[in-house]
């Protein structure tokens, strides 16, 4: 363990991070982003689930250095009474579950078959990298939108905001599969031919040993600079989705449905429902893209160019 | 490139098929179009007969020859909610959307192509710094946010645009445009604006990228050697040779940009197609729904087969081995 991290501190990764103060910065907060959503049952000052201690009375109270600000609720609160700093917090927990768990289905779906697709070839990897091209053609928000669509009809409003969570990773997951298989598919095609293989097939190793063991290490670093941009996706996609109505219900918001729910009082004045959801969801969206960013100057793996 | 075009054409019938295979069991699997056409004080004899008469008790494929056949011929189904033939919904609210994204495909033109030139030939400027470095901000705001931003600023605080729908609109032959009078274009704005701004920074650094390798060749250095003045270096030179990729991929972008129309229709209450989409999912309109999702499927399989054939004409090498 010790040595690990030795060697983790010597690592040019490292350095790199260390001398790149935007990659430091936006680390740090990025951190501080998700330590606030894990830890949001022990820090939020009100638990917005809580029926008991929402008062209707207290809605849309501005936040506490305006007039009618009320010191418990430093932000304000939102329509229904709801401490907007607590809610805001339990929906940065949702929204960065959805985002981390969709980009896990998402790359398990997506190198599983670029591993086939590029390891097999033939007739298999064009089928595959067709359908892959069809999808991603079609955009991943508009799969995502009309599936979440269709899913909403089939199920009934009241039995898919029950499931959401786990649909939504499902959903936003299936829509952006075709990311990671191209980009697996492609350095997949560049290990093949390598000697190590050879030796691996020649030793007589079963084919599904060579893909796992010996191929999938050797294509991991695009797939983590890639899994960077895809998690600040798949959080703008689930609050896009949210913001339709076709995600997190206004009763377990997201950041999405709370921007949703407060729009349409923007125009009664009580921008802060709006306001701070928005500026938290797009400061974790830039943060992870800045550090992807960085990762993939740092990296440099030959990226699928699309 | 007769092949090329063949090829192009048959994969692009198959991928509708496809769609229209989707489409199919979607609305084969939920809701019950005779309940959605009689209501519920209809007899269970009467549903029978009408379920017959429908044809709801065929096969499954037979139905979905039956599906395929009017949809090719342009029937994709009555509409429950508006007792309307599908299509015909949708092509009524087909122009406020084919409006929203020409008026934002302008704003990404006008804007990108100035700025993406110039970040590629003066990098180090500090104005080409800034704009990538906004790029990346511009990239991480959803496209909701951004036009609840510009409805917040110039709408409620400043009260100089409209914030919700089309305005006045002239109708030219069925065609509702909004182009013909100044509310019309007033109410355009907003909605263009909030539409192109997730695209715009994507533009600009696309052109940035593709300039700047331009900018490396030969013929380009030789032009310098020639001593040609520089405007015309890089706007007759290398500029032209930019445009290739940028046509490819802004093509496909502008078949994404459907999706984000539904984002943008729903803040400014843009009585388009997305809204009307959304609207379809609230009544649970599975027709419309299915429909929408066939028009849409066919739009981006032309826009994307369109694309590719003009980027086959332009580019020889790509006919064999397909765009990459």
């Amino acid at each position: 363990m010790k040595r690990a991290l030795r060697r983790f501190r010597a690592s040019y990764l490292f350095f790199s991070f260390k001398r790149d103060p935007v990659a430091v910065v936006s680390f740090s907060i990025l951190m501080a982003l998700v330590g606030c959503s894990l830890l949001a049952p022990l820090i939020s000052p009100h638990d917005p689930y809580d029926t008991a201690t929402i008062d209707i009375m207290n809605a849309e109270i501005p936040p506490m250095w305006m007039d009618g600000g009320d010191k418990s609720f430093f932000l304000g609160t939102d329509i229904q009474g709801r401490d907007l700093l607590s809610t805001m917090l339990y929906g940065m927990r949702i929204s960065v579950l959805i985002g981390i768990g969709a980009v896990f289905m998402q790359a398990v779906l997506g190198i599983l078959i670029g591993l086939i697709s590029g390891y097999v070839g033939g007739r298999i990897d064009s089928l595959l990298m067709r359908m892959a091209d069809v999808q991603l053609s079609f955009s991943t928000l508009m799969v995502a939108i009309i599936v979440s669509a269709v899913f909403q009809v089939a199920f009934g409003v009241g039995k898919y905001e029950d499931m959401a969570v786990p649909l939504l990773i499902v959903i936003i997951g299936f829509a952006e599969w075709p990311q990671y298989a191209r980009t697996v598919r492609a350095s997949v095609l560049g290990e093949k031919s390598k000697e190590y293989v050879e030796a691996a097939r020649v030793s007589g190793f079963s084919a599904i040993r060579i893909m796992i063991r010996h191929i999938l290490p050797n294509t991991l670093s695009p797939v983590l600079v890639i899994s960077t941009v895809q998690v600040a996706n798949a959080v703008m996609s689930e609050a896009a989705l949210s913001f339709l109505g076709l995600g997190m219900p206004v009763t377990k918001p997201s950041l999405g449905s709370l921007i949703n729910s407060g729009f349409e009082y923007i125009f009664s004045g009580s921008w802060w429902i709006t306001f701070f959801p928005g500026i938290l969801l797009v400061l974790l969206v830039l943060v992870i893209n800045l550090l992807g960013d960085w990762l993939r100057d740092v990296l440099n793996p030959k990226l699928y160019k699309g | 490139m007769f092949a090329f075009i063949v090829k192009r054409v048959v994969q692009s019938i198959f991928v509708m098929i496809v769609i229209a295979f989707i489409g199919f069991c979607i609305k084969h699997q939920i809701g019950d179009p005779v309940r959605d056409i009689v209501g519920i004080s209809v007899s269970a004899e009467e549903r029978e007969a009408l379920r017959e008469e429908l044809g709801l008790n065929d096969p499954f494929m037979i139905q979905f020859g039956r599906f395929l056949k009017n949809a090719a011929q342009g029937d994709l189904g009555l509409s429950y909610f508006f007792k309307k033939p599908a299509l015909e919904v949708i092509l009524a609210k087909a122009p406020a959307t084919i409006e929203l994204v020409l008026v934002s495909s302008l704003f990404i033109i006008i804007f990108s192509i100035p700025a993406g030139i110039f970040a590629a030939i003066r990098p180090r400027h500090w104005f080409s710094r800034f704009m990538m470095g906004t790029s990346i901000v511009g990239v991480s705001i959803p496209v909701f946010l951004t036009a609840i931003l510009l409805i917040f600023v110039f709408s409620v605080e400043l009260n100089w645009l409209p914030s919700y729908g089309r305005g006045e609109t002239v109708n030219i032959g069925g065609w509702q445009t909004g182009f013909l009078t100044i509310d019309g274009l007033i109410h355009l704005i907003l909605p263009g604006i909030a539409l192109s701004s997730i695209m715009l920074p994507l533009f600009i650094r696309l052109i940035r990228s593709e300039m700047m390798e331009v900018l490396e060749t030969d013929y380009i250095k030789y032009a310098w050697a020639k001593g040609l003045k520089p405007g015309r270096i890089w706007l007759l030179h290398a500029f032209k040779n930019t445009l290739l990729p940028v046509i490819t991929v802004g093509g496909v972008q502008l078949g994404i940009m459907i999706a984000y129309t539904i984002l943008t229709e729903t803040v400014f209450q843009w009585q388009g197609m997305g809204f009307m989409f959304l609207e379809a999912v609230e009544r649970s309109d599975t027709s419309l729904l299915v429909a929408y999702m066939v028009f849409v499927g066919v739009l981006f399989v032309v826009v994307n087969t369109v694309v590719d054939i003009i980027y086959g004409l332009v580019n020889p090498m790509v006919r064999i081995t397909g765009r990459k």
